[in-house]
This record gives C-alpha cells, sequence and structure tokens, in this order.
C-alpha cells in the first residue's frame, strides 16, 4: 500500500489527504444518518397515516407499527372496505438531519413551556458554570497535591492509596450526601463534578511528575538547585506541557460527570433541558442539544490545543493534537 | 594495521613530555578519592561496582576514565557528581572531603540535559543565578561562556532548535558558568556523529587549555582517550577496579595528525591488549560461527567479489 494512503503502519498522511480522512470522519456517520433517515427501504418500521380508510381508530397523521398497518389494511381489503393509507416512516425518536438543523436555532427561540423552565442558552450556561467550578476547585487542589505525590515518594505514599481507594467509589453514589451537606442548589452539582475529577487528577499528574526526565533533575543538582528552586524551577516548568494535556483529557471526563450531576438537586441545566424535551417528545431539540454539548466540548479542546502550542513551543507534537 | 606496534612503546617518553608529567604532578591536586567502593543490593545478591578506587587528579590535568561496559565508569562519576553515595570511601576536592551534588563540581551528561523550557542564554545562566548571582551579573556572565563555546548568535534560541553538538556545546557553558573546580563528563560525544564528534574534541581542548579547569572524561571511544588526556584511567570489570593509570606518551598540545604517531598507536594497542583480551563470550569470528552460503550459484550475482 501506498504511504500517502496512511495505511502503512505508523506512517504519516500527506497533508491533503489527512484533511479530507478528518472531513471523512464527520461525513461517515451523517451520511449513515441521513440514508436512515431519507431512503424509505432502509429501516423506516413505522407507518405515518395519510388516510385513515375504514380503520376505526387511525387517524391523519399517526404513527402506527408496520405489521399492525399491514394486518389492518389486508382485513379491510378482505372485508371490501375503504383502505387506510400511509408512508413509511422512522420512530418519532430518529428525527431526520434536516430537522435537527432546524432545531439547531429552533431550540433556542423554544419558549420555555413553564415557569420553572429556562431556555436552552440558560441551561448551558448553567451547565458551564457547574464545570467550570467544579473543575476550578478540583485542578486549585488537585494539581498541587499530584505534583507534590510525583515529587516526593512520602507524599506519594501519604495521599496515593487513598486515592487510589476512593476513586473507585463511584461519584454519583455521592449525589445523595452532597445534597444533605451542601443544599439543592449548584453547590451539590459541583461537588460531584469535584469528586469525579479530584481523584483522578490527583493520580494522572503524579504520574506524569514522575515521568519527567530524571537527568534533569540531576542536571539541575550539579548546578547548584536545592528543594525548593528544584520544584519550582525545574519540575514545574518541566511537566508543564504534558500537565496541561492531562488537564485537557481531564476537563473531557468532568463533561461526563455533568450529566449525572445535574440529575441530583433541583434539576437545572442541560441535562434538565435534553431530558424535558424528551418527554415532549421534541426530539430534534434534544439531539440539538447533544450535538451543542459536543460542539462546545471539542472547540475548546482545539482551542486549548491550539494554545498549548503557543505556550510550550518546545513539545509540538505532545502539546498539540 | 600493516605495521607491527609494540605496546611496550607506551612506556617510552620523549624528554619535553617526561618533564610535562613531571611538572603535572607537582600542582596541586584538584581531586582525590580514597578507597571509594560501592555496592548495590540487586534480587540476584549483592554486586561490587566499584573496589576500593584510588586515584588522585592535578590541577589542570585531563584524565579520561576508560574500560569495559560494566566496569563501573558511569557509577564512579555519578559519586564524583554526588547523584550517587559510595558504599565505603571519600573524595577530597582541594582537600576538602565533599558529599552530595554541587555547582563545584560540573557535570555534562551524554543526554544533554538542557532545560528544554529555557532559551541558550536563561539555561546557561541556571547555575549562576542559584549560586546567588543577580539577574544582570548573570546574564552578562552567561553571555561571555556562551560566547566562548562560539553559540553567540544563539543565545535567544532553545534547545530543540539546535543541533547535537550545539546542545552539548550549551551544556558546556552552562557547567563551566558555576566556575567548577573539576568537570565531570560522561561521554559527552557519544551520541554524536563522528565529524561532529571531532570538531567538538578540539573545541573542547581549546577551552581547557584557556581556562582553569581541570577535567575528567568518562569515554568507550579509545582514540578519544588517548587523543585528549593527559592521563587516562583504565578500569577493569567486575569488579570494577584500577587496573593501570596510564601516562599518555603523545606530547601536547594535541593535533589530529598525532592519531596516527608512534606514540599514538602503541598507547592505542596497549589499551585494546588491557580492555579486549583475547577471549570473551561475545567474540564474533569466523571459526566460532559456522557460515553457510545462502546464495544460489546461478544468482545475477552470485559473489560479492
Amino acid at each position: 500500500m501506498h504511504s500517502s494512503y496512511g495505511l502503512s503502519v505508523r506512517t504519516p498522511m500527506n497533508a491533503r489527504a489527512s484533511k479530507w480522512v478528518t472531513a471523512l470522519s464527520f461525513l461517515l456517520p451523517l451520511a449513515i444518518w441521513a440514508a436512515f433517515s431519507y431512503l424509505p427501504f432502509l429501516w423506516h418500521p413505522m407507518m405515518e397515516i395519510t388516510e385513515p380508510g375504514s380503520v376505526g381508530y387511525f387517524k391523519e397523521g399517526m404513527m402506527i407499527e408496520r405489521d399492525v398497518f399491514e394486518q389492518q389494511k389486508s382485513e379491510a381489503a378482505l372485508e371490501d372496505r375503504a383502505l387506510p393509507e400511509g408512508i413509511r416512516a422512522n420512530p418519532i425518536y430518529l428525527p431526520a438531519p434536516h430537522e435537527v438543523v432546524r432545531a439547531l436555532y429552533t431550540s433556542f427561540t423554544t419558549e420555555p413551556q413553564r415557569r420553572s423552565e429556562s431556555w436552552l442558552h440558560e441551561s448551558l450556561w448553567q451547565s458551564i458554570q457547574v464545570i467550570f467550578w467544579g473543575f476550578f476547585l478540583s485542578s486549585l487542589i488537585g494539581v498541587p497535591l499530584g505534583i507534590l505525590a510525583g515529587t516526593y515518594d512520602f507524599f506519594s505514599r501519604l495521599f496515593e492509596p487513598f486515592i487510589e481507594f476512593f476513586r473507585y467509589l463511584p461519584a454519583p453514589a455521592f449525589g445523595a450526601l452532597a445534597v444533605a451537606i451542601l443544599g439543592i442548589y449548584h453547590a451539590p452539582k459541583i461537588a460531584i463534578i469535584f469528586i469525579g475529577t479530584f481523584f483522578q487528577q490527583v493520580l494522572v499528574i503524579a504520574n506524569t511528575t514522575r515521568k519527567l526526565d530524571r537527568s534533569l533533575l540531576e542536571a539541575a543538582q550539579t548546578l547548584g538547585a536545592r528543594n525548593k528552586s528544584l520544584v519550582f524551577k525545574v519540575v514545574v516548568p518541566g511537566v508543564l506541557p504534558d500537565l496541561y494535556r492531562d488537564m485537557r483529557i481531564l476537563l473531557g471526563w468532568a463533561w461526563t460527570y455533568l450529566i449525572v450531576a445535574e440529575l441530583i438537586g433541583t434539576s437545572s441545566g442541560i441535562t434538565w433541558f435534553i431530558t424535558q424535551q424528551a418527554r415532549y417528545k421534541n426530539f430534534e431539540n434534544v439531539f440539538a442539544a447533544i450535538i451543542i454539548i459536543g460542539i462546545i466540548g471539542l472547540s475548546v479542546d482545539l482551542l486549548l490545543a491550539l494554545l498549548g502550542r503557543r505556550l510550550f513551543p518546545w513539545k509540538k507534537s505532545e502539546a498539540g493534537h | 594495521m600493516t605495521k607491527i606496534i609494540d605496546e611496550k612503546k607506551y612506556l617510552e617518553q620523549s624528554d619535553a613530555v617526561r618533564d610535562r608529567f613531571t611538572r603535572l604532578k607537582q600542582r596541586p591536586v584538584t581531586l582525590e578519592v580514597q578507597s571509594l567502593t560501592k555496592k548495590f543490593q540487586t534480587p540476584k545478591g549483592e554486586v561490587t561496582a566499584l573496589n576500593n578506587v584510588n586515584f588522585k587528579v592535578h590541577r589542570r590535568e585531563f584524565v579520561c576514565v576508560i574500560g569495559p561496559s560494566g566496569c563501573g565508569k558511569s557509577t564512579l562519576i555519578r559519586i564524583l557528581a554526588g547523584l550517587e553515595q559510595p558504599s565505603a570511601g571519600q573524595m577530597l576536592l582541594n582537600g576538602n572531603s565533599v558529599s552530595g551534588p554541587g555547582p563545584d563540581r560540573g557535570m555534562v551528561f551524554q543526554g544533554y540535559t538542557l532545560f528544554p523550557w529555557l532559551s541558550v542564554k536563561r539555561n546557561v545562566m541556571f547555575g549562576l543565578i542559584e549560586s546567588g548571582h543577580s539577574r544582570s551579573q548573570a546574564e552578562e556572565q552567561a553571555m561571555q561562556w556562551i560566547d566562548l563555546v562560539g553559540l553567540s548568535k544563539f543565545a535567544e534560541s532553545y534547545p530543540h532548535q539546535l543541533s547535537g553538538g550545539m546542545k552539548q556545546r550549551v551544556a558546556i557553558a552552562r557547567a563551566l558558568a558555576n566556575q567548577p573546580k573539576i568537570l565531570l563528563m560522561d561521554e559527552p560525544f557519544g551520541a554524536l556523529d563522528p565529524q561532529t564528534r571531532c570538531k567538538m574534541q578540539g573545541h573542547l581542548m581549546e577551552i581547557w587549555q584557556n581556562i582553569d579547569i581541570t577535567v575528567l572524561f568518562i569515554t568507550h571511544d579509545l582514540d578519544e582517550a588517548i587523543y585528549l588526556a593527559d592521563r587516562i584511567l583504565v578500569l577493569k570489570a567486575h569488579p570494577g577496579e584500577v587496573q593501570e593509570v596510564i601516562e599518555v606518551p603523545v606530547p601536547q598540545p594535541r593535533h589530529p595528525d598525532q592519531l596516527l604517531s608512534e606514540e599514538f598507536l602503541a598507547t592505542k594497542a596497549h589499551l585494546e591488549a588491557l580492555i579486549h583480551p583475547e577471549e570473551t563470550g561475545d567474540d564474533v569470528s569466523a571459526e566460532k560461527i559456522k557460515m553457510v552460503r545462502m546464495v544460489h550459484v546461478n544468482d545475477e550475482v552470485p559473489s560479492v567479489f
């Protein structure tokens, strides 16, 4: 196989071809979705009634399973009654791409149905705040602890065994406790994000810190650096690019805990929006909201990657993608 | 080798060389190693890496340490740098016992070990600032050392933008900036290509001739050792012990032309005899490996001759 197709082991593709393949990685799932939505012979397990005919309980616009429809139709044909008519359709929970694209706009303009509910942008803003504070507070403590544990054997042995144990306790299990202690508003949600992030964070960062090239520390020592300056002038700047990359990955995990966090206490945020829209059977809004989360996540990550390349030019391959 | 070299000739010194060694030995002793022993605990039991090593290095002397793999030469230099603790014995720097790493012993590693997040200038300033110089003082002195290794144009560059030889020059400047009493070099040119290596050897000797520095240089390259050293410390393996201290009979200052001189070749022959004795397990010789012809006789190219 020619190397430019990227199918030889560990050989990079040429730039133009790789752009196409990147586009393909988005286009391929989209094409599959479109095929299932627009080609009536693919799947489409339902019938949307256009003409009820003589079947009593059929109504125009009603969705009915195909075999039930066929049965009713053949019964009507046997008894020589007016035949029902319909077109093949997908279940309501699979909207077509164009409906979702439209919903990307309309979901922002759909007024909340009840006083207690929020607009989509308000829900998103609540979610972003919860993520931010959960991740920020976790990092505020987790990063120094991780660096400490990765640098000093004493702290490694002091912190890591307990954290290793604690990280196996699922964060959502602390939901009820968090509400009991912190009330029902944002605080318990932030706490869940914190619990979900913090323990992984300490361990991951401790590991990254331990991977710092030992010989850099030795070189610094032969140049006269001691304790504090070894940590702040060698360990910290040395692990910074890798630490930054870890933080990007951890931020992604924090988003996954959001879904759980938002279901406790008073429901709020994007998860609540999605749950409500599903209840009202506005599945195009559900898909739109999910896609918006994806877009926010991916663009934040790309932005951080770009910033990383600027901040750490000496670690191009690792700081970027 | 076409000419038969009498390896015993390495002991014959010209008057100038003998005279120089006499004066050299009258210089003050910079580094004295006294019955240094290092033992490691391994799952297979205790291993003696260094056993009762004694030697002296005089001020402004260039000493190379050479020996087969496993002779503990890296362990030795790491102990001297203070990066490892000896099991027994001690080292004296200008008569004072030292332990632990410190700026009085500069070290250049094979792997460059420049701080990748600092520019060349900031790398060289690192030790100066650690030893309490103000930023402006450190910067001024750093620039002098960078100038000495010929990298003034690259002062603001970062290590990843430099070639291997340039990186090692920065590492030398960084170690020298602290004005250590001795410069420890652990196979510093081992990762460089032969041409760069040759240039770096010349460059290092120029630096050594022009500043007040004593050098202890580890290598596994016999030519490099003879070309650079006043004296060569030969270690033998299992356990690491001093086998011989050789006074290199090649006159100073050195020049690449001397690589084929009689003294040089005799010294090399002697070193080869010391380090590569006749019978070793990993000898690849034609008698031991039975070669089978694996090319068809009717092949388009049936023979390499």
